[in-house]
């Protein structure tokens, strides 16, 4: 059984802080079937189109008929726990420091033999399920967790070092005054996290919404314009070392595309808000992130960006905003890459239309902005990278992997 | 329907000159420089010149890059026959193995067979890093534990399986410092009692300090040639009766709890056309002590699941009723990489020609040498094991 972890006290600023190390990188090529899986939260083996054998590590030939068409397919989770151990002095500096570290054999079901991290609570020859997550170096590693619910499970040791979890960490949302921005401040500090500040271009104008974000316990409104370097530096002067999680909501969404527009100031709004915004903030924020990836339970672990997921295809009636987000997920892989070495994810949202004002014109199904709220925190807890929020979002990533080019056509209408 | 046919026997095959280059824990030389001095060790034993030596089989994980090819041209050798086999812990079976048939078919006269490593400061983390694409996608990033944890996992389900305890493997691992005691090379020169053993700090539990063995840097080496050439040299020399090698035996049982030497144990013994209780010494590869009962087990001593009672029913030392691992084995002279595959073997041919001093077993003239490696993904996927014989039987 886990204890509950417990709130970390206030930091001592004469300490030294811990530095963020990485657990082994190395991987195959054909390996990284199983980073897309854990991106996106699914559990993934590889399966034999010739003789329906799963198999696991990744391999170029199955293991029973030498056929090469091993597709990574969806696969039943549960397994049975065969043997464990507990690591306690690893060679590599990652696992020495966070030794004692448990690991075991799983036996899955569905035939493959899996060496996964072990969720404290898991019992010898009993029931697990698997899944695959991302750990601090990006990788994909197998986790099993025991078959049902135990007490305080999300604070599992091992599991927190694999998620994001907002409880008890420090969040900066970026733009409070968009109906996203206010929902997520919401709930992350319902989901645990010890302050959640809430960015606000202009504090001194009023905004819909912002009596019950003033009046919350733990959510603190700060003087923040993403788009406006100074702004933003100021903020991070301020509050950049103790900002645990950073949740992109910065919107501007204007309708059109490229031949109805006369010059380029409408276009040079949408790169000024969105993707400069996002310049500004990683500049202000990434760096001190970064260094504080190993910072005991309250360590910086994630960015969050949301996204159109018109990021992924341009959408004609949207044009320029789609281009506009499309830049903002060219730099999310850059900074990815860039605070990999703290261990920080970065975790992107996809979504459909938000129902509200600027999406107006657009019919149904939209998605309501609570749901994006509750996606990031979905997102958090279960160490995710890409999640798409919504019927349209999920459509177009479907339709994007059967053939993009269709997708192409039929957004021009 | 491919039929199986049986195997052409060793006809006047021989072993000579074993030679070790002893151990140290640390070494600031190469990998090249210890494969050399087992060569130069080898020629001056056997009273041989450079140039007799017409074949050569290597095996190292730190000679990187070179094969075996560059080393012929760095130590002067022009050999008609080579092989470099990277097979761990079963490196000195299977070379053997080559050069036993490279000389029966007069492709070579003379095989050296040598393994040898170097051991650096960070020489063992990097060898762990690098050990093979299954390990690198799917066992280094749970933990790092190494062999240690791989075998951790093993070892707890035999354990559970067939009711073994720490007691039933620390007297394996006691019994062989009990051995070492007598081997100067040894790096372990302290006792063991078995209450040191069982209060050992552990590792990757089950596996505690005792089961493991200590990487070290060190080389060892023999000769094979037809029996024709060795009396030509003069040379005192042990007859090869019987071999056995297997790869990735029994995949469908989920644990090893058994290793490749089950399927082939009747051939071993029926081509060497012995028994089990005929053997004088016993060499197995012990890179922890579960592996070497479960050989007791799979190499026909007991019946699975016995392998903890035979050990309690017997004494493992020189002077017992079952010499085993008699120069301290990797557990206590250290495991020099490629060269811990060799050392069992290496040991096990100077007891059948009664030139191994201090740790020599009375009258030991049938011997029986085995090995064990290369844990890819869960489970160790090599076996091997030699039956040879003194010059006096």
């Amino acid at each position: 059984m886990i204890e509950p972890i417990k709130p970390p006290g206030r930091k001592n600023p004469l300490l030294r802080t811990r530095l963020p190390t990485a657990p082994p990188r190395p991987r195959s090529r054909k390996s990284h079937g199983f980073t897309r899986a854990a991106a996106e939260g699914r559990f993934m083996l590889q399966c034999c189109e010739a003789c329906g054998t799963f198999c696991y590590p990744a391999r170029e030939a199955c293991p029973s008929c030498l056929s090469s068409g091993l597709a990574f397919v969806d696969a039943p989770r549960r397994g049975t726990l065969l043997s464990e151990t507990t690591a306690r002095v690893p060679s590599d500096v990652y696992f020495r420091e966070r030794a004692p570290w448990r690991a075991g054999l799983i036996k899955m079901d569905c035939g493959p033999i899996i060496i996964a991290h072990l969720h404290a609570d898991c019992v010898e020859t009993a029931a697990v399920l698997m899944s695959f997550q991302l750990d601090k170096s990006g990788q994909a590693v197998a986790f099993a967790r025991p078959e049902g619910e135990t007490p305080n499970m999300a604070d599992d040791r091992q599991w927190r070092e694999l998620t994001a979890d907002p409880k008890f960490r420090r969040v900066l949302v970026t733009n409070g005054r968009s109906v996203v921005g206010q929902e997520a401040a919401m709930a992350l500090k319902a989901a645990g996290a010890k302050t959640v500040f809430v960015g606000i271009a202009e504090p001194w104008r009023p905004f819909p919404g912002e009596s019950a974000l003033r009046g919350h316990e733990g959510i603190e409104i700060v003087a923040l314009d993403a788009a406006d370097e100074k702004s933003v530096n100021d903020l991070a002067a301020d509050i950049g070392g103790k900002v645990d999680i950073l949740v992109n909501t910065t919107e501007y969404v204007r309708a059109g595309g490229l031949l109805d527009r006369r010059g380029t100031s409408v276009m040079r709004d949408e790169i000024d808000q969105a993707y400069l915004g996002f310049v500004n903030l990683a500049q202000g924020f990434g760096p001190a992130m970064r260094m504080r990836g190993a910072d005991g339970v309250n360590n910086a672990a994630a960015w969050v960006n949301v996204l159109s997921v018109y990021a992924l295809a341009n959408w004609p009636a949207f044009g320029a905003y789609s281009a506009s987000q499309a830049a903002c997920l060219s730099l999310s892989h850059c900074l990815r890459a860039e605070l990999r070495p703290g261990g920080v994810k970065v975790v992107n949202l996809f979504t459909g239309p938000v129902d509200n004002e600027w999406f107006q014109t657009v019919p149904p199904p939209k998605v309501a902005p609570r749901a994006v709220a509750s996606a990031i925190v979905s997102a958090l807890k279960n160490g995710l990278e890409d999640v798409y929020v919504g019927d349209v979002a999920e459509e177009i990533r479907q339709r994007l992997a059967a053939n993009p080019k269709a997708l192409e056509r039929e957004l021009d209408r | 329907m491919v039929t199986k046919t049986l195997r052409a026997p060793y006809d006047g095959i021989v072993m000579a000159a074993p030679v070790t280059i002893p151990y140290v824990r640390y070494s600031v030389e190469s990998a090249q420089w210890w494969i050399g001095q087992a060569i130069r060790e080898l020629v001056t034993q056997a009273g041989i010149k450079v140039s007799d030596i017409d074949g050569l089989c290597v095996s190292s994980f730190t000679m990187g890059p070179d094969s075996g090819v560059g080393l012929t041209q760095h130590f002067g050798l022009c050999v008609r026959w080579l092989d470099t086999i990277p097979l761990g812990g079963a490196s000195a079976i299977a070379a053997l193995r080559r050069a036993a048939r490279a000389v029966q078919a007069h492709d070579a006269d003379i095989v050296a067979c040598v393994a040898g490593d170097a051991n650096h400061v960070d020489s063992f983390r990097l060898t762990l890093e690098n050990f093979s694409r299954f390990n690198q996608d799917a066992v280094y990033p749970y933990g790092a534990g190494g062999a240690n944890s791989s075998f951790a996992l093993i070892a707890r389900n035999y354990m559970r399986t067939y009711g073994v305890t720490r007691e039933d493997l620390g007297k394996i691992a006691v019994s062989q410092r009990a051995n070492a005691l007598r081997n100067p090379h040894a790096l372990m020169k302290s006792p063991l009692t078995m209450e040191q053993y069982l209060a050992a700090r552990p590792i990757s539990d089950p596996i505690h300090l005792f089961d493991c063995v200590m990487p070290c840097a060190g080389a060892e080496a023999f000769l094979v040639m037809r029996d024709d050439t060795a009396k030509s040299l003069g040379l005192p020399a042990a007859k090869l009766l019987s071999t056995i090698e297997r790869y990735n035996a029994f995949a469908e049982d989920p644990m090893q709890v058994r290793g490749g030497w089950a399927m082939d144990i009747d051939e071993l013994y029926a081509m060497a056309g012995v028994k089990p209780d005929d053997l004088d010494v016993v060499q197995t590869y012990d890179d922890y002590p579960v592996i070497v009962m479960m050989q007791f087990e799979d190499l026909g001593f007991c019946r699975k699941g016995e392998g903890a009672d035979f050990v309690r029913q017997h004494d493992l030392t020189i002077g017992g009723d079952f010499p085993h691992n008699v120069s301290g084995g990797q557990l206590s002279v250290g495991q020099a990489g490629a060269a811990g595959a060799y050392l069992g073997l290496v040991e096990g041919l100077r007891q059948v020609l009664g030139t191994a001093g201090p740790t020599q077993v009375k009258d030991a003239k049938l011997a029986l040498a085995s090995g064990f490696g290369m844990i890819n993904y869960d489970r160790g996927l090599a076996s091997g094991a030699a039956i040879f014989a003194g010059p006096s039987r």
